[in-house]
């Protein structure tokens, strides 16, 4: 498969993956405010997927849409991080899977408003208005839950020492990620690795909790197609209607 | 192509007046040309143009609805056809609505956006250094109802992805207000 296909499927696969586990919450968030958060943010990654796959279909060109890559390839085929596809879990380890997800993703689009293909660009430009906008509302969740109750505290550590060794994944390049950084595309990983560090401290700080080691045993295998267990459950039900009646549209 | 000897020709600014009267299907007081997703309109021949057209949030679930209603709405006038194109560049922000528009969004009870366009260079909501990265953006938002600048942010998310929830202290109503972005 084409570098740059490969690369923008993986865009694609970490915004596709988050926003069914968001759409999973629909009618189910601890307060109406923040249910409403929770699908807003499932639908604007959802928005961006589909300008990721659209492209990647198009470059592609082996007749496939946007459509036929979210609900007709199997776990092996999606490219997401490991973090993205952990469960919801309690809302702390909902929103600390949300908070490392949205560093990331503000900084690596930050990057790739710099890139040299220009439509790739397009996308960054509308996706990072929106994602700036996720960040600032899990960095002040993160903030309110560390720095809340006892007990809040505890399930908000407890989230971040869970998720952390999921989160070197994402700035550990593989011969693809080193492809598209040769061609001008991706960011370097260690410029991506400072900021999101950076920025996980700086909210760590605020919100009274201990940041794991940069430095920590890392897990990693999404990217390549090597996922958990729990990717299966959420392609079952994603792909569900797709796979019992092929072809149904609206 | 146009072989009704005599046909009228087809005006831009006749196309862009009739788009005026297609509503916004989820703020129905607004038009999509006061909301400014249609970016521009070229007309080919007496029956046939081209509408190019942005989307809000790049999930916006009306998107469909409004490029439907927008091919209804000139078919109807006599336009056999017409082509809808999707453009991302420039990215829509709320400086794209129109006055208008705007003051149609306060008349409805929706607060219109009223600052700049959400700050994409850092973290800090614009403000300087030393103020904490997280902290949410402070806005002034107008009551639409009472005009008091005495209001309070309830929720970041609001009815559709474009809308945050405010409520109203002197007056107390609460209300929606147009996302800055």
């Amino acid at each position: 498969m084409d570098d740059k296909v490969n690369y923008l499927l993986r865009l694609g696969d970490n915004a596709l993956i988050l926003s069914q586990q968001l759409s999973q919450l629909c009618g189910k968030g601890p307060a109406l405010e923040e249910d409403m958060a929770l699908t807003n943010v499932a639908l604007d990654l959802l928005g961006q997927t589909r300008l990721w796959f659209s492209y990647a279909a198009e470059l592609e060109n082996a007749g496939r849409d946007e459509d036929d890559i979210a609900f007709l390839r199997d776990a092996h085929d999606f490219k997401n991080c490991l973090l993205l596809e952990q469960p919801n879990g309690n809302y702390a380890d909902t929103l600390m899977r949300q908070f490392f997800f949205d560093t990331w993703h503000y900084f690596q689009l930050a990057e790739l408003l710099k890139c040299g293909d220009p439509r790739i660009v397009e996308v960054a430009q509308k996706s990072i208005k929106e994602v700036t906008y996720h960040l600032r509302r899990s960095g002040d969740l993160i903030v309110r839950l560390g720095d809340g109750t006892a007990e809040s505290h505890a399930k908000t550590q407890a989230a971040a020492d869970a998720l952390w060794m999921y989160t070197g994944e994402m700035f550990n390049y593989d011969a693809v990620d080193q492809a598209m950084f040769d061609a001008g595309i991706a960011p370097s990983s260690a410029v991506l690795r400072e900021a999101f560090l950076e920025h996980v401290a700086e909210i760590f700080a605020e919100a009274t909790l201990v940041m794991p080691s940069p430095d920590a045993w890392m897990q990693k295998g999404g990217k390549q197609g090597r996922h958990t267990e729990h990717l299966g459950f959420i392609l079952a039900e994603m792909q569900f209607l797709q796979r019992a009646y092929p072809g149904a549209e609206w | 192509m146009n072989t009704a000897a005599g046909a009228a020709a087809l005006d831009a600014a006749q196309v862009w007046a009739w788009l005026d009267e297609v509503p916004d299907p989820e703020i129905p007081v607004i038009s999509v040309v006061d909301l400014g997703i249609v970016r521009a309109v070229d007309v080919v021949s007496s029956d046939e143009c081209i509408v190019t057209i942005t989307p809000t949030y790049s999930g916006c679930p009306a998107m469909q609805v409004i490029a439907d209603a927008v091919t209804d709405a000139l078919r109807s006038h006599g336009v056999a056809k017409v082509t809808l194109v999707n453009q991302l560049a420039p990215a829509w922000t709320t400086d794209w609505m129109s006055e208008t528009g705007k003051a149609k969004l306060k008349g409805y009870g929706i607060a219109p956006p009223q600052q700049q366009v959400i700050d994409i260079s850092g973290l800090r909501g614009g403000a300087g250094a030393g103020v904490k990265r997280h902290v949410l953006p402070r806005l002034d938002v107008i009551c639409p109802n009472c005009g008091s600048s005495h209001t309070q942010l309830t929720s970041q998310f609001g009815s559709t992805p474009c809308k945050a929830l405010y409520k109203c202290l002197d007056c107390r109503e609460p209300f929606d207000y147009f996302k800055c972005h």
